[in-house]
């Protein structure tokens, strides 16, 4: 109602149109709305809607529009008609419903839609990318092209080039081969000169010798005054064919004599040669005889035969007489053998090798790691002693810097030196020293170990020894006791662990039967005082020995005092203190004792009311 | 080290008896004979001309002396100064004169190589041998003198003739497969004949005392071949330069190559020890280290001195660039000696002339090389002990052992004697020295 009286205001109304639309609130939206579909007036609004509603079809438009939006898939705008004469009403839930269903929609589409411009963009920003890319590219396979193109044609040039040269080759060659058969040609002509020209210098010479030898030539003389004996005293002989005949013996004898002396050079190089083959031989023989039995278990039986061959070869040639035969007859068999043990060794030296680099292989990473360890502990210690020394030599500078200051400046810059080199020698004395005593307090140490071992060892033999003595104390002792039964049985319950465990037992003996083992026990105990050997470690062990002897006695007292009740009390108290006094100088003993002193007297207390 | 003073000389002609007792020395046309030792004029001979050759005949008792020009030979006696021997060749000429190795005979080669003449000073007979060749090493006689090989060229084919000393009897007369013979020589032990081929083949053949072909070698073909040929005084190498710049070793058994010895320019082997001669400027008083100091007047005094030092490898050498379009080309293994132990040879590559090297043979590798200042003339191994003794011209005399090497400063001009104390040393310690 309110609402048609501000409609008679016009002025108001266009007021509160134009606030409404400057605002955009939700209640001016409100009232803008109401206004928009109730006033018609408004230019803005009519002319917006003009198209599709006005007030004359007001019907039609909401048919229209439900009719669209069922199609959509909306729920029908008209409520649910009762019957089918009644108009079908207007739903205004529904109506709202699917605007606001619609709006939903709307932000929704304007969401996708700026999604898809997004992507469009980028799709937009690729699309240039490959453009671009697609002309590099085809740029590029421009300029290949045309490199191609180039490469080609050089390639061709060369093949020209190549063709040219061959021609070239095949020109010079046949060149080679023309001046070849010229210098042949000229070497026959020349030769050809020469036999003529040769031939007409003999002519010449012949003439010439004609000339001058056949003329009797007085000129030509020896004027001797006399003659000379021959060098080697004898008288020269006719030439006759004898002396011929003679000659030729000679020369015979000479080349004979030449030809002897190589064979013999070459009988003894050859001598020597196999000398060298046969040692070398044995050697190889000897060498290869050790590991025959092995390669026999595992390789075939191929090299098997050949090693046999080998045995059957060194006994055929180690008779001397093999190697004075003429070579053809021992030459096969000899090279044979050698190329046979020759290649045994070929192989053997093969599989040694093969062997060592597995041995490499498989052995480097334990040996190493152990080794490393063994490094590191070593370089660990070696450092710290080098620490230890540096420090020592700080310290010592430091001290005779000081000293050195106290000296004026000349007679220090001459002694510093010799200070120094002192010092020095002194360092590595006190160095070598020290190291002596560290290798001596090594030794030390390790015998130490050594005889704690021994001792170890020692003190077991002793103790299985008492055992099986006290073992067959106690199998006497079964005899005159009831009690020894339980004894025994704990006894053999201990016997096989460690000693603390006997020396329980013992410390019981005197306490659990102090009538019956009163002549026995005290015995075995200052027996086992005194058979205690006198080890550094004795100490200690009587100090656990006590303790736990401590702990046992509250046990032991336990019992005692379970047992003592029937038995006297009196009798119980004098028969500890002796057996306590039985034991002189034995601490844990006296402790013991006290506290069982104690103890049996508080039982006493706890007895007497 | 000692030297003697100088002595005048012409024609470069001095010579050792082979007994090492007497040095024969030619001044003009007088022959002054002197002891070794105390080097006193035991006889002086004067010629009818010129002398221009002297031979000491092997059992040092006679001297020859050839006079080429007027086709003389003159023998002198050292045990009978008043004995004489005059040969004349006549119109024949003479262009080569020799001992045979009895020291009975001389072999003149009358000019043009037309015949060779044998004279006897035993008896007055005298043998004629026809066609000897015209070459290098034409004549050679085996070291017990017992046989001599002759190269002879008769119808355009080479020829070699074996005689015998003795009587001269023709022993052996065979053809060799050879173009033009250059040389023949006899191995050591007298029962091997290496003959090669000349210059422009490599060939080399080995032909056994009674003329049968042994073996023939050739390394390359269509190429200046060998220059150079040395036995080992063991007969057990063969050693052949060439002009390629190699030496090759060839044994005694198969005649096959053994080795084959390049002579590079440069030196890479840290294990090669280099010498090099280095020249340093005079200090006052210097000589004195190495040889006793030079009487006043002997000789001016040395404008430097030279020493070696051990030049670090790699060492590049200095090396001559051949002619090639002429005749005789510096290049190729030029020289070869083996030392009297078999056990070094020593090379000179002709286009790297400063160098020797020195091969150790029993390794059969490089063992040092030294190089000098100016090119290296002759080099001659001490006969007791292997030791090199290198000459290059200048007034300096090159020593080299296996423990190292010295210079030695050679007083004055003319000619020099190293007077070692062994006596058998100067038996062939005779240095040439121009200049």
């Amino acid at each position: 109602m309110g609402d048609w009286m501000t409609v008679t205001d016009p002025e108001s109304k266009t007021i509160s149109q134009y606030t409404s639309e400057t605002k955009m609130s939700p209640s001016s939206l409100y009232s803008q709305q109401v206004l928009c579909s109730s006033i018609p007036l408004s230019k803005n609004v009519h002319s917006f809607f003009s198209a599709f509603c006005t007030e004359d079809n007001i019907e039609q438009s909401i048919s229209y529009l439900d009719q669209e939006l069922t199609t959509f898939g909306f729920p029908s705008l008209y409520e649910e008609s009762k019957g089918k004469e009644t108009k079908r009403e207007l739903n205004i839930v529904a109506v709202l419903n699917c605007m606001n269903e619609l709006l939903v929609l709307q932000r929704k589409n304007l969401l996708a839609q700026e999604n898809v411009e997004t992507q469009n963009l980028k799709l937009g920003s690729d699309m240039d990318h490959l453009q671009s890319c697609y002309s590099k590219l085809k740029e590029q396979l421009e300029t290949s092209r045309r490199e191609m193109i180039g490469l080609q044609e050089r390639d061709r040039q060369l093949q020209c080039k190549n063709r040219n040269l061959h021609q070239l080759l095949k020109n010079e060659k046949d060149e080679v081969q023309k001046l070849q058969n010229i210098i042949a040609s000229r070497a026959t002509q020349y030769n050809h000169d020469m036999k003529r020209k040769e031939r007409e210098y003999n002519k010449l010479k012949e003439r010439l010798h004609q000339l001058v030898m056949n003329k009797k030539d007085k000129k030509i003389a020896m004027d001797i005054l006399n003659y000379v004996g021959r060098a080697d005293g004898k008288r020269g002989s006719w030439r006759t064919g004898k002396t011929e005949a003679r000659n030729e013996d000679e020369m015979y004898k000479i080349l004979l004599n030449d030809y002897e002396y190589r064979q013999k050079q070459i009988l003894m190089e050859n001598a020597e040669l196999k000398k060298v083959l046969q040692q070398m031989k044995k050697e190889m023989i000897s060498l290869l005889s050790p590991q025959k039995k092995k390669p026999r278990e595992r390789v075939d039986d191929s090299t098997g035969t050949v090693i046999s061959d080998v045995e059957e070869d060194a006994g055929e040639l180690s008779r001397e007489s093999m190697w004075d035969l003429s070579c053809e007859t021992v030459r096969e068999q000899l090279t044979n053998s050698i190329r046979k043990q020759w290649r045994i060794l070929k192989s053997h030296v093969e599989k040694l090798d093969n062997q060592v680099s597995k041995v490499h292989l498989e052995g480097f990473n334990d040996e190493d790691v152990i080794s490393r360890q063994d490094h590191e502990q070593e370089t660990e210690k070696l450092e710290l002693e080098i620490q230890q020394c540096k420090e020592m030599i700080k310290t010592q500078q430091q001290l005779l810097q000081q000293l050195a200051t106290a000296y004026d400046d000349d007679t220090t810059s001459l002694l510093r030196d010799c200070y120094l080199l002192e010092e020095k020698e002194r360092l590595k004395e006190e160095w070598s020293l020290f190291k002596e005593q560290k290798k001596n307090f090594e030794r030390e140490r390790r015998s130490f170990t050594e005889a704690a071992i021994r001792l170890g060892l020692e003190r077991k033999a002793f103790e299985e020894e008492r055992a099986s003595w006290l073992k067959q104390q106690f199998l006497n002792m079964t005899t005159f006791d009831h009690q020894n039964s339980e004894n025994v049985k704990l006894f053999s319950a201990f016997s096989g662990s460690s000693d603390w465990d006997n020396l329980i037992v013992h410390s019981r003996q005197p306490q659990k039967k102090p009538h019956s083992v009163s002549n026995g026990s005290p015995v075995c105990m200052s027996k086992l005082t005194k058979s205690l050997p006198a080890s550094p470690s004795t100490s200690d062990f009587c100090q656990t020995r006590s303790c736990i002897s401590e702990h046992s006695s509250i046990n032991v007292l336990n019992i005692t005092a379970e047992e003592i009740k029937p038995n006297q009390v009196g009798g119980e108290c004098t028969n500890q203190k002796w057996s306590v006094a039985s034991r002189p100088g034995s601490q844990e003993g006296c402790y013991s004792g006290c506290s069982l002193s104690y103890t049996n007297s508080h039982v006493e207390k706890d007895d007497l009311p | 080290m000692n030297f003697s003073e100088v002595f005048k000389l012409s024609s470069l002609l001095c010579k050792f008896s082979p007994d090492g007792k007497y040095l024969a020395s030619c001044v003009q046309y007088r022959l002054v004979v002197r002891d070794v030792n105390t080097l006193q004029i035991l006889q002086l001979y004067t010629c009818l001309d010129q002398i221009q050759h002297i031979e000491w005949s092997a059992d040092s008792l006679f001297i020859l002396c050839a006079m080429y020009k007027r086709g003389l030979v003159q023998v002198w006696s050292l045990e009978q100064p008043e004995w004489h021997c005059k040969i004349d060749e006549g119109s024949a000429g003479l262009v080569a004169s020799c001992w045979s190795p009895d020291g009975r005979h001389i072999l003149n080669t009358t000019e043009f190589h037309l015949r060779i003449t044998v004279w006897s000073l035993c008896t007055k007979s005298v043998s004629y041998i026809k066609y000897p060749k015209a070459c290098l090493q034409g004549i050679t006689f085996t070291r017990d003198g017992r046989y001599m090989a002759l190269a002879e060229r008769r119808d355009c084919k080479d020829y070699v003739s074996i005689f015998v000393c003795s009587d001269w009897q023709l022993l052996r007369h065979f053809d060799t497969d050879t173009q033009d013979l250059t040389g023949i020589e006899w191995a050591p032990n007298g029962c091997v004949l290496a003959v090669w081929d000349t210059c422009l083949e490599y060939k080399i053949l080995l032909y056994s005392l009674d003329g049968r072909l042994l073996s023939t070698y050739s390394a390359y073909e269509w190429s200046l071949g060998i220059k150079s040929v040395a036995w080992s005084p063991s007969s057990q190498f063969l050693a052949v330069g060439s002009y390629d710049g190699k030496v090759r070793i060839l044994n005694h058994v198969t005649w096959k190559m053994i080795t084959e010895f390049g002579h590079p320019a440069a030196i890479n082997d840290p294990k090669i020890v280099v010498y090099k001669e280095a020249e340093k400027s005079p200090q006052l008083g210097l000589g004195c280290l190495s040889f006793p100091p030079p009487r006043a007047g002997a000789g001016p005094l040395p404008s430097s001195e030279s020493k070696y030092e051990i030049a670090s490898v790699p060492v590049s050498l200095q090396t001559l660039k051949p002619v090639t379009d002429r005749a005789n080309p510096k290049i190729g293994i030029g020289m070869l000696a083996f030392s009297p132990d078999s056990y070094f040879l020593a090379t000179r590559n002709d286009n790297i002339p400063n160098a020797v090297w020195v091969w150790d043979i029993q390794k059969l590798r490089l063992f040092a090389v030294l190089e000098q200042l100016s090119p290296v003339r002759a080099f001659q191994w001490d006969p007791q002990q292997p030791r090199l003794a290198i000459c290059t011209g200048g007034s300096r005399l090159y020593l080299w052992s296996p423990a190292g090497c010295m210079s030695v400063q050679v007083p004055g001009e003319g000619k020099h004697i190293p007077e070692a104390t062994d006596v058998a040393a100067l038996l062939c310690a005779v240095w040439h020295h121009t200049g």
